[in-house]
């Protein structure tokens, strides 16, 4: 099967689900859908194997667009029920999409903890450095100094970055790229979904509407070209330290360690006196 | 040839885990708490060699996220926990009640507010049991007494669980919990297990909300060929978020309909001497217990006094409590809280009946004397 974007939206998309989706024109939430579904294609899994879930803000309404066992949860709560879901069905490829927001403030400890856990899951957070949907609050990720609906004077606080967080806690594959940069992103996003452990990719993406028009980049254009400009290939970086302006792309982490279903088949086997 | 089973001690949470065991949960997901702990202690170290799954979980809100993710891959789940816990578990407990999701939550009761009195009995959560979580929302709710009751009132919730497809809370408390007594686990042609039905129909046929005759809609488990969405909004019958007035007043409805429709399966209490009483016990959970000494001792002076011990609280079994307000000159609601379920014995009382309170809140049980002396204080109060 040819993978044009004809073909994969007559495959993918939920014929009997009423569009248009709720997303703004030009939001960035489309080109990673879009880019998740080559991802999806690319693995060869079935339909039926995959469960695609979200917590809320603009990001979760995206399970309800496409054809796959698809839960829409609470707010930050999207890898504590992809936590059920896999250890019920091992497997099932289990893909939780969230925002900044939503994966790094009201989740940010369920975050941490799936990573440390490695538990075969792909999470996909998508970055746009603020809260969308409920009207451009500051998020984990709102720069210092932009401007968001609670800090009309700039914002005070400082930044998560997302995937030296999951680095850190301990996720066995770490990615980061943006809307811009849609090739790698589909690579990317195959190579999570093929891992087995934990595995996260960071997106940064655009919210012109809530983000992009108080900070001086009120159209995706604008956002995009900003993602071009700012972004280095990890794989391009050796010793020389990166501007303060600049961010890296790629892989950022890949490692093996024990995963979670394996290291419980050995306690059940243990339980049942096998060896 | 049949053995007898064998006799053991057993303390009510492990009677809890035994009972979750013969209902087929195989799937268990929890947070330290005393006094709720020893569940997730033996659910460790059973469920693997059941083939199940335990998993400590890095709060209640994960631990709940967790137990509804499970049931929707299929699996029966449950999670344990008391007050605190319980507090933060309302979110995703919310969740499973809009996306009709078979759970059973364990709430061993501690004294509250907040984080109260570890770890003395009380019976301070049972309102929020019922209204804990946001929203007009349908729920059952049990409440354990003994370490016999721990083990079919388990098997019970998960039946109730299954067959309506709602979460079921089992109210324990600290006294049930941790009181052993001999008990003999019954076998498995002893008692009935309920699992969810599951669609018969082809995958393009399937309705995942369907607003069916009984208002239960058949439940496919993620994985199982049929694909669906299922998300916390108020949705159509094909499980898409809606904002139109028909469809949601519809869904609503359906929620709660399908807990009226089985009232007479759900509501259960026991009578214990209340075909002649003239007095009433109305008691539930470690409460029942010393009443039902009281109402013996009672009967013992030619008190004519009777119990109505309430397995079921929400939803709240008004047949029952309606025959013993309609019979008895006066009812009793003795209750280590304020009166919550006094209030309910109230709304459902349209006879001259008077109702009287007994409540304990320092933390320390209601003993059978302070039950029978209040029972004397009505005798001789009576007549009227």
């Amino acid at each position: 099967m040819s993978t044009s974007m004809t073909d994969l939206r007559d495959r993918y998309l939920r014929h009997n689900k009423k569009f248009p989706h709720v997303w703004c024109p030009g939001c960035g939430n489309g080109i990673v859908m879009g880019s998740l579904l080559r991802a999806i294609h690319r693995t060869g899994l079935e339909k039926d194997e995959i469960v695609l879930l979200s917590g809320i803000g603009c990001s979760g309404r995206m399970p309800t667009y496409v054809d796959f066992n698809t839960l829409h949860t609470t707010h930050g709560r999207a890898l504590t029920f992809a936590t059920g879901i896999k250890l019920a069905r091992p497997e099932l490829s289990v893909i939780a999409v969230m925002g900044d927001g939503d994966a790094t403030a009201i989740g940010g400890n369920h975050f941490i903890h799936a990573a440390r856990r490695n538990l075969d899951l792909t999470a996909v957070i998508i970055n746009n450095q603020i809260y969308g949907m409920t009207g451009g609050q500051y998020s984990p990720t709102t720069p210092s100094g932009s401007r968001a609906a609670t800090a009309t004077g700039g914002h005070i606080e400082h930044a998560f970055s997302i995937a030296d967080l999951a680095v850190t806690a301990g996720a066995a594959f770490v990615a980061r790229a943006t809307v811009y940069h849609t090739a790698l992103l589909d690579s990317l996003l195959e190579k999570a979904i093929n891992k087995v452990g934990f595995a996260m990719v960071e997106i940064l993406s655009n919210c012109h509407v809530q983000f992009g028009r108080r900070n001086q980049t009120p159209d995706p254009v604008t956002m995009m070209e900003g993602f071009r400009d700012h972004a280095v290939r990890a794989e391009t970086l050796k010793d020389e330290t990166l501007a303060d302006d600049k961010f890296t792309i790629g892989v950022l982490t890949d490692r093996e360690m024990p995963n979670y279903i394996e290291e419980y088949e050995k306690i059940r086997r243990k339980a049942k006196g096998e060896r | 040839m049949t053995s007898k089973p064998a006799v053991r001690l057993l303390q009510g949470n492990e009677a809890v885990v035994y009972g979750a065991l013969a209902a087929g949960c195989r799937f268990f997901a929890g947070y330290p708490i005393t006094p709720a702990s020893e569940i997730m202690e033996l659910m460790a170290e059973r469920l693997p060699a059941e083939g199940g799954t335990f998993i400590q979980m890095e709060d209640e809100i994960a631990s709940m996220g967790a137990v509804v993710g499970a049931s929707l891959a299929g699996v029966k789940s449950m999670t344990a926990t008391s007050g605190p816990g319980f507090s933060l578990m309302q979110e995703n407990l919310g969740f499973a009640c809009a996306a009709e999701v078979p759970c059973v939550v364990v709430n061993v009761m501690r004294g509250g507010p907040s984080t109260g009195l570890p770890t003395s009995p009380a019976q301070g959560d049972v309102l929020q049991a019922r209204w804990g979580t946001h929203g007009d929302h349908p729920i059952i709710v049990l409440a354990l007494s003994s370490v016999a009751d721990c083990f079919a009132l388990t098997v019970t919730a998960f039946n109730l669980s299954e067959r309506y497809r709602v979460p079921v809370i089992l109210l324990s408390d600290e006294m049930v919990a941790h009181t052993r007594e001999t008990f003999a686990l019954p076998e498995p042609s002893g008692y009935e297990v309920v699992d969810r039905i599951v669609p018969n129909v082809p995958p393009e046929w399937y309705i995942p909300y369907e607003n069916n005759s009984r208002g239960v809609p058949a439940m496919a488990a993620m994985g199982s060929g049929y694909r669906h969405h299922v998300t916390g909004l108020v949705h159509d019958p094909q499980g898409f978020p809606t904002q139109r007035p028909e469809e949601i007043d519809a869904f609503l409805r359906r929620l709660h309909r399908k807990i009226t429709n089985g009232f007479a399966e759900i509501q259960l209490t026991r009578r214990f001497l209340l075909d002649d009483a003239e007095l009433a016990v109305i008691a539930y959970g470690s409460v029942a217990r010393s009443a039902q000494r009281a109402v013996t001792m009672a009967r013992e002076q030619g008190i004519r006094a009777g119990l109505l011990q309430l397995h079921t609280l929400f939803p709240f079994p008004k047949t029952a409590a309606t025959a013993v307000l309609r019979n008895c000159r006066a009812v009793l609601v003795p209750e280590l809280n304020f009166g919550q379920i006094s209030r309910e014995v109230k709304r459902a009382n349209s006879f001259p009946t008077e109702i009287v309170k007994l409540n304990r809140v320092d933390g320390e049980p209601l003993s059978p004397g302070e039950i029978l002396a209040q029972l004397e204080a009505m005798e001789k109060g009576g007549g009227r």
